[in-house]
């Protein structure tokens, strides 16, 4: 008889024919994006130019000194390190450095641009970067919410909805009680909506797309319904002052030149989003529960053969997201703007959903996927303020196109949990 | 004696029509419009200061307050969308044309604010029988009214009736390029259209404001906004001044008429029902389901596109920055109210116009947001996408045949 | 002494179907028990009640001679039950471990996964079962056999008394079944039980210590392989005499149809899943395809109907050349494709029976005149053609979803068959049908043979490919390992070589004549 061994029917053949095209295309884009430097930002730069970097934000008592270095010059010499990059790359390749090569290089090109288009005069790095991180707090917040959802198996389209209604309700809370009670009712609402949502989608079925879709439709009414019925009314403008959480400066951390402003020197929300990443990143990959809701994303028939009860599971992992939607929320009234106004969410929780899948539905991913999207959401604000006429217009679309060039899979494919958007049923094989 | 058994087996005509009735899915489309319209009804009473104050006097005088509010608020809403049938006659007995139209106006106005639901409830619907979530109607939507105002206000000298079509073609082909996109890339790389779209919306609205501030604007007004079009790409109007009726709802119709035929009648038709049915059942008939993709959202794209072209071309005259309202979701709601067929769509986007067009009155008569709509909207349609709520809470009986749902899916992978 | 599983009176009705109708079914410890039947006997189903995922409407369940309440696969987890499904319930991307361990999880304080202990308590189990299982793989590294190996270390962690094994064999070589019938008897041996369901004759009388045959949702009786003979059996399978083998005619190959040379396909991972394949197939003859599932066999399949590009090599069908062509030109030239999964490939379930009928020829006349449908033409068509091949619905306007998976698959065969075609590549046209509707699709495809046309086919049933094939090539990791004579492959031969074994010619004429010996 045959050894069982010998017998395996493995598949072990990989073709290494799409690895390397895929190898060469990234090693192409290096070098493009080295002769872009070259030729647009280094070849139009007087070599006397000089950038400088702000490298202390406003109203910091962290100080540090101005950063400032000849423009071209320095441009010329990321230009070739980015050109080295790409020859290897075609040649060798980099293995597993591969996406932190891709990650240097894009920080390269992006530092470039940003010492072209301030060439002459200055730029508040240290600005800049501190409100990167300011902006990525609702998005990878949304993004793990909808992360805790489509882990377990249910597509989430309606964290926009739920950050808006519990933006809604936190305002009116914290203006009746203080901040912390209104935060938790923010929270609490997006729990609630979640479970609307849970509902449809797993008791009734309802495509979990179009669920949404009608969340999305009713918290915008909702909420500008009773905004306009009360929080406008100038009889009721009390329900629509509950303050804002205060910045806390961390101790010692926060006095560190440069990094402690950007970093340290915010209120929780930011120190909340920098827990809650690692805390999810644990729980999710190292313990009983992170395991257990995984399993009835990628396969809720195996899951329930082992006891595993499927429903449950997805009820509160659609919830938990939910509650992560809406403390996203209140961020938007608490914790930036101090007030409600309608729609003042403005399509965050479908960017939140974009840094998701571009984080590969991993928290850190999100976070980095939301620290890229703030980065060009905060330049885009700062667009004008730039020597080179860069339309803020077209900034502000960086994210959005960033996020198409990664679903098209151009730069690699995220890959859903296997189950995400199908709804489970008991009895059918 | 032989009659009588056979009435005492068979169920009585009424009780089988009862019975078919109960089963029917218009009977669920019905009574979801009907909770809806209770719920919604319920909400304004519960957010009425007037009710609470009432209450506290005595019970039966809160419901009777909020009852009334509730009748205010409808038939506020319906004289908004109507007119007032006590105005009309007046104005018909006085016979003064300019009293006449002011006081029919109300209904040719819904009627205008049907029409772009029309559009754009086709190109969601479009886009559902092919497998596909349009859910960038809006974005499209925004750049058909780019395009088509370009055309309206840049090219002059022509006449009408080549101005207008080639205004309105314009729209539909800048709708259509900002569809081609996510179908493309849905063809050919298996991206998801639904967040694709969602992200085109943004691009659109960031271009359009990138160019109304710069190459479109108007270089003799202050803020940002296109010129005005010209006056023989403006869709003709049918009566005289106050009603803006204009043939932009004929147009929607024949349109409809036509996604209709394409669908049902034709073997093109028959080969996206079957792409969007099952598209590896379509790829092993033989079908191109990457064309077939490519060119229903393209489709679904150039009809949105014209919602945006008839706005522009058949109201405003010019583009504004944010001048859509949430056409988008709404569009989706419409073609779900609809079953995503094109007569559906007709007749839910009738429905929405006149709630549309209704609305502002209620808002101005009783002081109940506009927002009420959507909130009615929300709840229509979670009843139409779980039409188990409603079969439960009015006890009706299950359909012979598994409900047609609309599967969307999940868009990680493929 | 009681036994040690006792089944009284289980009842299942399913919307117009009673699937299980008052089974009473024993358990001993230590014997393997055979549940055999054929395709919807309910022999799933009545499993599926035991293991807790579905619910019985009548009936109780004794766990030595105590009654237990199964409502959930956790209770029967908890009474010692495990099953190893028919599809496997894997996820790929988790580990071994992790896949072994869910829902039964080691934990260190707080929570957190102890996958070193878990681990180690798998080899151990791996070790005493002779299971040869790593906890670190990842689940879809692992091939098929490995798989169900997992599943069965799956129960055994549980520490279960009853493991119920559904068709188990149905993914393997017969010389992997021979391997799993090994340590079914070593785990029996070691005091665990086993409730056993196929619809294989043969696999039965091999391994089953006694043997309990369903029929419609009914026991229809039990015996011993001692005592039965395989004749009887199948009669009580099947409720009618059977013709096991079906008459076949002498070949009488002509031109060549469709002719394959170095053919090489890569699957959706950009796997090679068909490597450097060559052979033709001539008018009015059948080549089987035989191997065991995931060969390859479905890339080839799609590669020939112009579903996949090929990487490399020429596909020739009458003389054409075909490699880079879309579906639609090889359907064209007069070739016919039944699909794998009819419901996923061949038909469109929520269109009707009228319109999947028309589903590759809608194009032409009489069915559509330019771009416009007739829908009189193609309701007639279709209303002759379910006649014709007595397809049971109640009307050409049914959706095909309402029809029974024999119905369907005769659809799709009413459709290909009504075409002029030269060649028909069949893929597993029999899977999951029952036995009446085997035979019919059986002796339609030698009718068409008859006529003359070259056929393909596909599947992974050795009995199939025996009956009804003139020559036989099997596929093994994506290549053809040999090309035999119908009349020249006994069961043994085609074994070894879907293992990826070549055997020598003499130990083909030796195990010729071993099955001579056995037939007479």
């Amino acid at each position: 008889m045959a050894d069982t061994k010998s017998m395996q029917i493995e598949n072990k053949q990989v073709d290494k024919k799409k690895t390397k095209s895929h190898r060469i295309t990234f090693g192409i884009i290096y070098l493009v994006l080295a002769a872009f430097i070259w030729i647009v930002f280094v070849n139009g730069t007087d070599t006397s130019i000089l950038t400088t970097f702000n490298m202390t934000p406003g109203g910091s008592s962290a100080y540090m000194d101005d950063w400032i270095f000849p423009t071209a010059s320095t441009l010329s010499t990321l230009a070739f390190i980015c050109a080295i990059a790409g020859a290897y790359q075609i040649i060798r390749g980099f293995g597993k450095f591969t996406n932190g090569i891709l990650a240097l290089v894009a920080g390269i090109f992006i530092f470039s641009f940003l010492s072209w288009a301030s060439s002459g005069g200055s730029i508040n790095l240290a600005g800049l970067l501190r409100v990167t991180v300011v902006r990525a707090v609702p998005l990878t917040l949304g993004a793990m919410a909808g992360m805790l959802c489509e882990r377990s198996g249910t597509v989430n389209i309606a964290i926009e909805g739920m950050m808006l209604t519990s933006a809604f309700v936190s305002t009116v809370i914290a203006s009746l009680t203080n901040l912390w009670i209104g935060m938790l009712a923010g929270v609490l609402t997006g729990g609630l909506i979640a479970w609307i949502h849970g509902v449809l989608t797993i008791k009734y079925k309802v495509d979990h797309t179009i669920s949404g879709t009608v969340i999305n439709i009713f918290a915008t009414g909702i909420t500008s319904f009773l905004s306009s019925k009360f929080l406008q009314k100038t009889d009721y403008q009390y329900l629509n002052e509950p303050g804002m959480f205060p910045q806390i400066d961390i101790p010692v951390l926060s006095k560190i030149p440069f990094v402690g402003p950007i970093l340290f020197s915010h209120n929780m929300y930011v120190y909340a989003m920098f827990l809650l990443v690692p805390f999810l990143t644990v729980m999710l990959f190292s313990t009983r529960w992170g395991l257990r809701l995984r399993s009835v994303g990628e396969h809720p028939k195996a899951a329930d053969t082992l006891g595993i009860n499927v429903i449950k599971t997805r009820y509160m992992a659609v919830i938990l997201g939910g509650m992560m939607a809406g403390f996203a929320g209140t961020y938007f009234t608490l914790g930036s703007s101090g007030r409600f106004d309608e729609l003042l969410t403005a399509g965050r929780g479908f960017i939140a959903l974009a840094a998701m899948l571009f984080g590969n539905y991993h928290p850190v991913g999100a976070m980095g996927a939301g620290l890229l999207f703030g980065f060009f959401d905060s330049l885009s604000a700062k667009a004008s303020i730039l020597k080179v006429p860069i339309p803020s217009d077209f900034l502000g679309m960086m994210p959005y196109l960033a996020t198409i060039v990664v679903l098209a899979g151009v730069v690699g494919r995220s890959q859903a949990p296997a189950a995400a958007g199908k709804s489970y049923d008991k009895e059918s094989l | 004696m032989e009659n009588q058994k056979q009435t005492q087996n068979k169920p009585s005509g009424i009780a089988v029509f009862f019975d078919e009735l109960s089963k029917s899915s218009g009977m669920v489309t019905f009574l979801a419009i009907l909770t809806g319209i209770l719920i919604a009804g319920l909400l304004v009473a519960l957010t009425t200061v007037e009710v609470y104050d009432a209450f506290s006097i005595s019970f039966w005088s809160g419901i009777k307050e909020a009852l009334r509010t509730a009748w205010n608020t409808y038939s506020s809403l319906f004289i908004g969308a109507f007119g007032d049938p006590k105005k009309i006659a007046a104005a018909f007995q006085g016979g003064d044309g300019l009293e006449i139209r002011r006081a029919i106006n109300p209904f040719f106005e819904s009627l205008v604010q049907t029409t772009p639901f029309i559009f754009g409830g086709l190109s969601v619907a479009l886009g559902f029988r092919v497998g596909l979530f349009n859910i960038g109607a809006e974005g499209q939507l925004f750049i058909g009214a780019m395009t088509s105002v370009y055309a309206g206000y840049a090219i002059t000298g022509l006449p009408a009736y080549i101005h207008i079509p080639l205004a309105l073609l314009a729209g539909a082909a800048g709708g259509a390029a900002w569809g081609f996109v996510p179908g493309y890339l849905k063809a050919k790389t298996g991206a998801h259209e639904v967040i694709i779209t969602i992200m085109m919306n943004y691009i659109a609205f960031k271009l359009s404001d990138f160019m109304l501030r710069g190459p479109m604007k108007d270089p003799n007004e202050y803020t940002p906004k296109t010129p005005w079009i010209q006056e023989s790409a403006q869709l003709t109007r049918l009566f005289p001044d106050t009603i803006r009726f204009h043939i932009g709802f004929f147009i929607a119709l024949g349109v409809a008429y036509f996604v209709y035929w394409l669908l049902f009648k034709t073997t093109w038709g028959f080969e996206l029902r079957t792409v969007g049915s099952n598209p590896n059942g379509a790829r092993y008939a033989g079908i191109n389901t990457t064309k077939a993709t490519v060119v229903a959202m393209s489709l679904a794209g150039s009809l949105a596109g014209l919602a945006g072209a008839n706005e522009v071309l058949g109201l405003n005259y010019r583009l504004v920055p944010s001048f859509t309202s949430g056409y988008g979701f709404d569009s989706i709601a419409l073609a779900l109210l609809g079953k995503n067929h094109p007569l559906g769509v007709v007749l839910s986007a009738l429905l929405f116009g006149f709630l549309r067009n209704g609305s502002r009155q209620m808002q101005l008569k009783s002081g109940v947001p506009i927002d009420i709509v959507s909130i009615l909207q929300a709840l229509i349609l979670t009843f139409i996408a779980a039409p188990a709520i409603i079969r439960s809470i009015y006890r009706l009986k299950k359909p012979d045949h598994e409900e047609e749902t609309i599967k969307v899916g999940s868009w990680g992978g493929n | 002494m009681a036994p040690l599983l006792e089944l009284r009176g289980i009842t299942k009705r399913f919307p117009g179907v009673l699937a299980n109708d008052h089974i009473d079914l024993t358990l001993e410890k230590g014997e393997i028990h055979a549940l055999l039947g054929e395709n919807g006997a309910g022999k799933t189903t009545l499993m599926n009640i035991l293991y807790g995922l579905y619910s019985q409407d009548e009936g109780d369940i004794f766990v030595n001679g105590n009654k237990v309440t199964i409502n959930e696969p956790t209770d029967a987890i908890k009474a010692g039950i495990g099953m190893v499904h028919q599809h496997f319930m894997l996820i790929p991307v988790f580990t071994v471990t992790e896949n072994i361990m869910l829902g039964e999880e080691y934990v260190k304080a707080g929570g957190f996964l102890d996958r070193k202990k878990a681990a180690a308590k798998i080899t151990e189990i791996s070790d005493k079962y002779n299971l040869n299982v790593n906890p670190d793989a990842y689940v879809r590294d692992l091939p098929v056999g490995t798989q169900q190996r997992v599943e069965i270390i799956k129960i055994l962690f549980r520490e279960a008394e009853i493991l119920i094994m559904d068709e188990p064999s149905a993914v393997l070589t017969p010389q992997e079944v021979d391997e799993l019938f090994k340590i079914m008897r070593v785990l029996v041996d070691q005091g665990k039980s086993i409730i056993f369901i196929t619809h294989k004759l043969r696999e039965v009388m091999e391994c089953a210590d006694r043997i309990t045959v369903i029929r419609g949702g009914k026991v229809i009786g039990s015996t011993t392989p001692k005592e039965a003979d395989t004749k009887k059996l199948a009669t009580m399978m099947v409720g009618r005499d059977v013709q096991l083998k079906i008459k076949k005619t002498k070949s009488d190959p002509k031109e060549t149809v469709l002719n394959v040379e170095n053919l090489r396909v890569m699957n959706s991972q950009q796997h090679l899943a068909v490597d450097d394949i060559s052979f033709n197939v001539r008018a009015g003859e059948v080549l089987g395809i035989a191997g065991v599932q995931g060969n390859g066999q479905t890339e080839l399949v799609r590669a020939l109907t112009g579903l996949l590009p090929p990487t490399e090599g020429k596909i020739e069908i009458l003389g054409q050349d075909t490699p880079q062509e879309k579906p639609r030109f090889i359907t064209e030239l007069g070739s016919a494709h039944i699909p794998e999964d009819r419901q996923k490939d061949g038909l469109i379930l929520a269109f009707p029976v009228a319109d999947n009928l028309i589903l590759n020829t809608y194009f032409h006349e009489p069915f559509s005149k330019g771009i416009t449908l007739q829908f009189d033409e193609i309701a007639n068509s279709g209303n002759a053609l379910v006649e014709k091949f007595d397809i049971r619905t109640p009307s050409v306007n049914t959706p095909v979803s309402n029809l029974s998976g024999g119905n369907q698959q005769k659809v799709i065969v009413a459709r290909e068959f009504s075409r002029p075609i030269k060649l028909l590549i069949a893929s597993q046209p029999t899977r999951g049908l029952d036995v009446g509707s085997i035979e019919y699709i059986h002796k339609r495809l030698m009718a068409k043979r008859e006529e003359g046309c070259a056929i393909l086919l596909v599947s992974t049933e050795l009995d199939e490919i025996i009956q009804l094939s003139d020559r036989i090539a099997v596929m093994y990791r994506g290549k053809i390992l040999d090309i035999l004579d119908a009349q020249d492959a006994t069961k043994e031969v085609l074994g070894l070589l879907m293992a990826g074994i070549k055997p020598s010619d003499e130990m083909k004429s030796q195990a010729k004549h071993e099955e001579q010996i056995i037939l007479t």
